[in-house]
């Protein structure tokens, strides 16, 4: 009886390690604006890599960046622009190439008033009292939106009404709880239903902004996780994609 | 001598010391008569309400932060209280930053002065009515002078736990220089935008004033032991 326990055991200890041996998690930091997208891509991945698990954390791209230079273990680093994965690469901490992944584009949104009947010069509209956008030093589309609103040319105007957000998704937190009446969001947020049922939006000509070129890199602590390099090549494949341009992104090697 | 911190630090160090300062005043205000009745009560409801007033040790700061930034916008009770009087809404202000605080801090400045209450006792106030004091005579004559060791406790920690706030500006306060961005929100955009320099100067300055407050408490307080 007691030898028959044993051989369970170990025939349990060893199929526990073979599993284990097999299945890999990968960590990823990516950035706010991926919310709803990157879960979806996540979820038709493990579909198909039933094996590996992914972990995502959602942040503002600058606090990502300053992690992975302390020396968090995240295996894969999606940031919402290309310049701070560049940062990462200067100081060393990038496996193979920094990939181009997607182009943003950022919307102007409201729940109280009809954004789809917007442009960036009805921001001066006395009515609206608060204009949430993500905060311009840390977060790409704080910055991009900082410059819209410079090129329609009511910066003058807008800058007494702006408030500042954490990230994109505490952007449209503020105009859901009334405290501002508009925000500017990025449309891979607003085309998530639950978001989009909530209000409507009007999208931001790309012209009066520096494109939203958003880069992901390989990070030196992900070197040796292979489920990470397959999720990474799977952000090309056409499911990936798919979804990537459901939620709004303009994707690399596509006319625009 | 600027200590190499820019005018824009300057103004977050300022506002910090004034919301600490306003919120230490109103708290003596409110917190006063709740200790003192927390202090004096046989009430059954002293429990109840005393763990009310614990509560901001406990919550984390996010919970307090998404209950006020709902119950301050426009279809919250405050909203609604502030619009009927027909100022203007408090997110994104000062004043809106002064109200979350006095929530935050309120154990800091109750507890404390309950303490200090108790150990007052009945009898100094029982000799004053004999005296024929009203009780709002013996309490100002009486009570508060003995409880004042009670009230600098309980004003120096308010002001210290106020310098120490973060989560809740971040949620409510829309980062706006001069009004709401306050010193710890300054070093933590610093932090994400990769300037460490400037993080460094403006941390430094927090920790040193942070160790002398405590030091001050720490070195007034008189020693139990020998006392």
């Amino acid at each position: 009886m007691f030898k028959r326990c044993q051989h369970l055991i170990i025939g349990a200890a060893l199929a526990l390690g073979m599993a284990s041996a097999y299945a890999e998690k990968v960590t990823i930091a990516a950035a706010a604006d991926l919310k709803y997208a990157m879960a979806d891509v996540a979820q038709a991945f493990e579909k198909s890599h039933p094996n590996d698990k992914l972990d995502i954390v959602y942040g503002s791209s600058g606090k990502a960046l300053t992690q992975i230079q302390q020396g968090a273990p995240y295996d894969l680093y999606f940031s919402a622009d290309i310049d701070y994965p560049r940062e990462l690469e200067k100081a060393g901490l990038v496996v193979g190439k920094i990939t181009p992944y997607a182009f943003g584009r950022i919307v102007l949104w409201s729940t109280t008033m009809d954004a789809s009947k917007m442009t960036l010069q009805s921001l001066a509209n006395p009515d609206i009292k608060h204009i949430a956008i993500a905060n311009p030093k840390h977060a790409p589309y704080g910055m991009r939106a900082v410059e819209a609103i410079k090129s329609a040319g009511v910066w003058d105007q807008v800058e007494p009404k702006l408030v500042y957000a954490e990230t994109v998704p505490h952007a449209a937190q503020l105009v859901e709880s009334g405290n501002a009446q508009v925000a500017v969001l990025s449309l891979s947020l607003v085309l998530n239903p639950q978001i989009a049922s909530k209000g409507k939006y009007w999208l931001i000509p790309d012209k009066l902004h520096q494109p939203l070129e958003q880069a992901y890199a390989i990070t030196q602590h992900g070197e040796h996780n292979a489920a990470a390099k397959a999720f990474a090549q799977y952000m090309a494949q056409p499911e990936a994609r798919a979804i990537m341009q459901r939620y709004g992104f303009v994707l690399p090697g596509e006319a625009k | 001598m600027s200590l190499l911190l820019t005018a824009e630090d300057w103004q977050t160090i300022g506002l910090t010391i004034k919301l600490a300062g306003t919120v230490t005043l109103c708290l003596f205000v409110v917190g006063t008569p709740i200790a003192w009745w927390l202090g004096r009560t046989a009430s059954r409801l002293k429990g109840p309400i005393g763990a009310v007033v614990a509560l901001p040790l406990v919550l984390p700061p996010s919970v307090l932060g998404f209950y006020l930034l709902l119950a301050m916008g426009p279809y919250g009770f405050i909203g609604h209280f502030t619009n009927w009087l027909g100022v203007h809404p408090l997110p994104f202000t000062f004043w809106g930053l002064v109200v979350a605080s006095t929530f935050y801090s309120l154990p800091f400045m109750v507890q404390p002065l309950q303490n200090a209450f108790e150990a007052v006792g009945d009898k100094p106030l029982e000799a004053a009515a004999t005296l024929r004091a009203s009780p709002w005579d013996a309490f100002f004559s009486v009570a508060l002078p003995m409880a004042l060791p009670g009230f600098l406790t309980g004003g120096i920690l308010t002001f210290a736990h106020t310098v120490g706030e973060f989560g809740v500006v971040l949620m409510i306060g829309g980062n706006l220089p001069g009004e709401t961005r306050v010193a710890s929100v300054q070093i933590y955009d610093h932090v994400e935008a990769m300037e460490y320099a400037g993080a460094h100067r403006l941390s430094a300055v927090m920790l040193v004033f942070s160790f002398l407050v405590l030091l001050g408490l720490y070195a007034w307080r008189p020693n139990p032991k020998k006392a």
